[in-house]
């Protein structure tokens, strides 16, 4: 490796965000009001439906609190940071400051997703162990594993009637097919030598499972972890969405049913950078797990 | 028992349900305590002579003095309440900020809602205790149509008028209903007084609404942004949604709903049976915050002062300046000029036995009830018009003589006494 290629290109990326940001401003740069042209008659009722303001000289200004079209960086930028100044506020049952709202949806994630795992890693381990089973229900698998999480959703709310658990229950259809079909493959083409070994050692069924199963077939769990852990974050916003269930998902759409753009968009922001951290976190976690054959 | 006779006349409505709870408790503890052989005796003397007899042993009046002291202490004081946010619900969502809960003993707290299927499964399963509802749904519930059936109460109406047909901008060339064919609509509900009423619309302008427009179910939160996607040519909602379609410089206000029908009910309160006969005290205390918040809201001189308060995100999240024009009555029509019209909204919280039944007729003609529909009675189980009465003594305001009059509607007399004719007498519909 030379130096060149060891020096971190932040530079560019931010070159590239400085370039993005200024577009944006200059898309969104709106001109002045210009009463010019407008009867007394019409500019009274630009004021009276909130387009326009009276400044202190006497003439008319577009109203800052209502934004047309899309807002520019600057609008997003202040309700950035209002959202953040009332983080840990809460005013009332249905309005929590952001932190709550991320609490919320990732602690509604984190259960789901556990579950899902537990049970997928289970599952996968006694198909995997078991070929004549693992073919038997594979066509099962094949069917259920395609099906959108959310298309469970009026079932689930129907069967269990209760908005939590069933955004709760959609994460842990999305995060459960990838990691039970991952493990089983990964048990069921564990190299024979490891199990052979394992039976003349004469391990018991546990210490086989945990001391040469487990760790054989990480990395291919890992894996299908890793694909359960994309979907089940992607649908973990739009189960809050349909749901009404306070959280982040829930926020976007609220900021969109009220037409505050600066709103959706802080929120898109808020979506991405609590994936990035979970993502991150995982991909710490999974790094433990591997190992080179 | 003598002095009860005596005093039952001015009785209050709690306690009559108390001494009714009362009764039924005392009288099933005996008959359990008696064990199998001598139940059979006691039943055989029947639950009158049962009570009576229990009575003279037992100080049942003195228990339900002491069960109703002071004014019926509320079983349950933590209370939910689920709403959608448009200013319809005005008197629910006001009572928590401006204390009406508070004032009648409850620590009652709204819960905001998406759409009204949610709030409906919300109520259904438990999930909030009492809540906002269209004034057709809980008739819907009870007899199952779009869910289970669930027997449920209306204890109180909530808004009159304060709907408005809106349309997009490029339709300002719309005259009446005629012009209209092939539009695309949205309601908020299919069991909605504005699918109700825009049906009614239509169908008096000689389109029908199911061949020859589309009405779809839209929540009301959603419409505006439809509007302005372009989705939707037009929508009968409740506000704020139309005024701001106006705000928003998207569409205009094409027709108040009180031009079809001037005092039409709209939105409602609603409770389980089952919750309002668990809790007969918190019922109580919950239905004389919502009439007493109602009759506050009436009042033209409050509405700046509420569009304040409900205007917060927790509630509404919509500008102060939309719901000020829509609760004054001085509102931007989007046609280019301002109107004054303090009728616009107004809150009253009588629900008429004869709105039900004109609702239910609406539902037959529609094609949302099928076979026989006992009007009144069902009219008579779930609109508590009696016991609204009460409450509206108890805390003096006016009260009605009768519970069923006649309505105008676009001009037509609604006689109560005839629905079946009156259903019969319309050539557009969507009877089987």
């Amino acid at each position: 490796m030379n130096g060149r290629a060891k020096r971190s290109p932040w530079f560019i990326t931010a070159f590239l965000l400085i370039i993005f940001l200024v577009g944006w401003h200059v898309a969104t740069l709106r001109p002045a009001f210009n009463p010019q042209g407008k009867t007394e008659e019409e500019l009274l009722l630009l004021e009276f439906n909130g387009d326009i303001v009276a400044t202190d000289d006497g003439n008319y200004m577009w109203n800052p609190e209502k934004i047309k079209g899309v807002p520019g960086p600057l609008s997003v930028l202040d309700k950035v940071v209002t959202e953040l100044g009332e983080a840990f506020e809460k005013k009332g049952t249905n309005d929590h400051g952001i932190a709550y709202l991320v609490y919320y949806t990732v602690s509604r994630f984190a259960v789901g997703f556990l579950a899902a795992s537990v049970v997928a890693i289970v599952l996968g381990i006694f198909l995997g162990l078991n070929r004549m089973l693992f073919q038997a229900v594979n066509p099962f698998i094949q069917i259920l594993k395609p099906i959108s999480p959310l298309a469970w959703m009026p079932l689930l709310l129907y069967t269990v009637k209760d908005p939590t658990m069933t955004s709760v229950l959609v994460v842990f259809m999305a995060s459960i097919w990838p990691t039970l079909a991952t493990t089983a493959f990964g048990v069921n083409s564990l190299k024979k030598e490891y199990l052979h070994v394992a039976s003349i050692l004469q391990l018991s069924w546990f210490k086989r499972l945990y001391k040469v199963i487990l760790p054989g077939a990480a990395p291919t769990i890992v894996n299908g972890l890793r694909i359960s852990f994309g979907s089940a974050l992607v649908a973990v916003v739009p189960a809050e969405m349909l749901l009404g269930e306070l959280g982040v998902g829930y926020l976007s759409w609220i900021e969109w049913n009220n037409l505050d753009i600066s709103g959706v968009i802080f929120a898109i922001l808020v979506v991405g950078t609590v994936g990035m951290i979970l993502d991150s976190g995982f991909n710490k976690l999974a790094g433990l797990v591997t190992y080179q054959e | 028992m003598k002095q009860e006779k005596t005093t039952e006349t001015n009785r209050s409505l709690e306690e009559d349900l108390l001494q009714e709870v009362i009764e039924k408790t005392v009288l099933s503890a005996v008959t359990q305590a008696a064990g199998p052989s001598r139940r059979q005796l006691l039943v055989g003397l029947g639950a009158t002579a049962l009570t009576t007899l229990i009575s003279q042993v037992l100080p049942l009046e003195k228990m339900v003095a002491l069960a109703a002291d002071p004014v019926g202490k509320p079983e349950k004081k933590n209370l939910s309440v689920g709403f959608i946010p448009i200013t319809c619900a005005t008197p629910i969502i006001m009572a928590e900020p401006l204390g009406f809960y508070e004032k009648h003993g409850l620590n009652a707290k709204v819960k905001r809602a998406a759409g009204w299927a949610m709030v409906r499964d919300w109520a259904i399963n438990k999930e909030v205790d009492a809540a906002h509802m269209l004034s057709p749904m809980p008739l819907a519930i009870t007899l199952g149509a779009g869910s289970l059936p669930v027997p449920f109460y209306m204890p109180a109406v909530e808004n009159i008028n304060g709907q408005a047909i809106t349309l997009h901008n490029k339709h300002k060339a719309v005259k009446t209903a005629a012009d209209m064919k092939g539009f695309r609509f949205c309601v908020p509900f299919d069991y909605s007084m504005h699918n109700y009423l825009l049906r009614y619309y239509l169908a008096e302008g000689g389109v029908h609404p199911d061949k020859d427009v589309q009405i779809r179910v839209v929540p009301p939160p959603e419409m505006v942004a439809n509007l302005k996607a372009g989705n939707v040519d037009g929508y009968l909602a409740p506000d704020p949604f139309n005024q701001r379609a106006v705000y928003e410089n998207v569409g205009f206000i094409f027709k108040l709903s009180k031009e079809i029908w001037d005092r039409h009910p709209c939105c409602a309160f609603a409770i389980s049976k089952e919750f309002a006969t668990t809790y007969p005290n918190t019922f109580l205390a919950l239905f004389r915050s919502i009439v007493d918040a109602t009759h506050y809201a009436s009042d033209s001189a409050h509405r700046k002062e509420i569009a304040k308060a409900i205007a917060s995100t927790n509630y509404l999240n919509q500008p102060v300046t939309v719901l000020e024009q829509v609760l004054t009555g001085t509102y931007a029509d989007g046609m280019g000029s301002i109107k004054k019209d303090p009728d616009r909204i107004d809150f009253d919280p009588y629900p008429w036995h004869s709105m039900a039944i004109w609702i239910l007729t609406q539902m037959k003609r529609w094609g949302h009830l099928n076979g026989d529909v006992n009007y009144s009675s069902i009219a008579e189980e779930v609109y508590r018009a009696g016991e609204c009465d009460k409450i509206a003594k108890e805390l003096g305001h006016p009260t009605h003589e009768k519970t069923m009059t006649t309505h105008t509607i676009m001009g037509k007399t609604f006689n109560p006494q005839q629905p079946e004719a009156y259903v019969k007498s319309f050539t557009i519909h969507s009877m089987a």
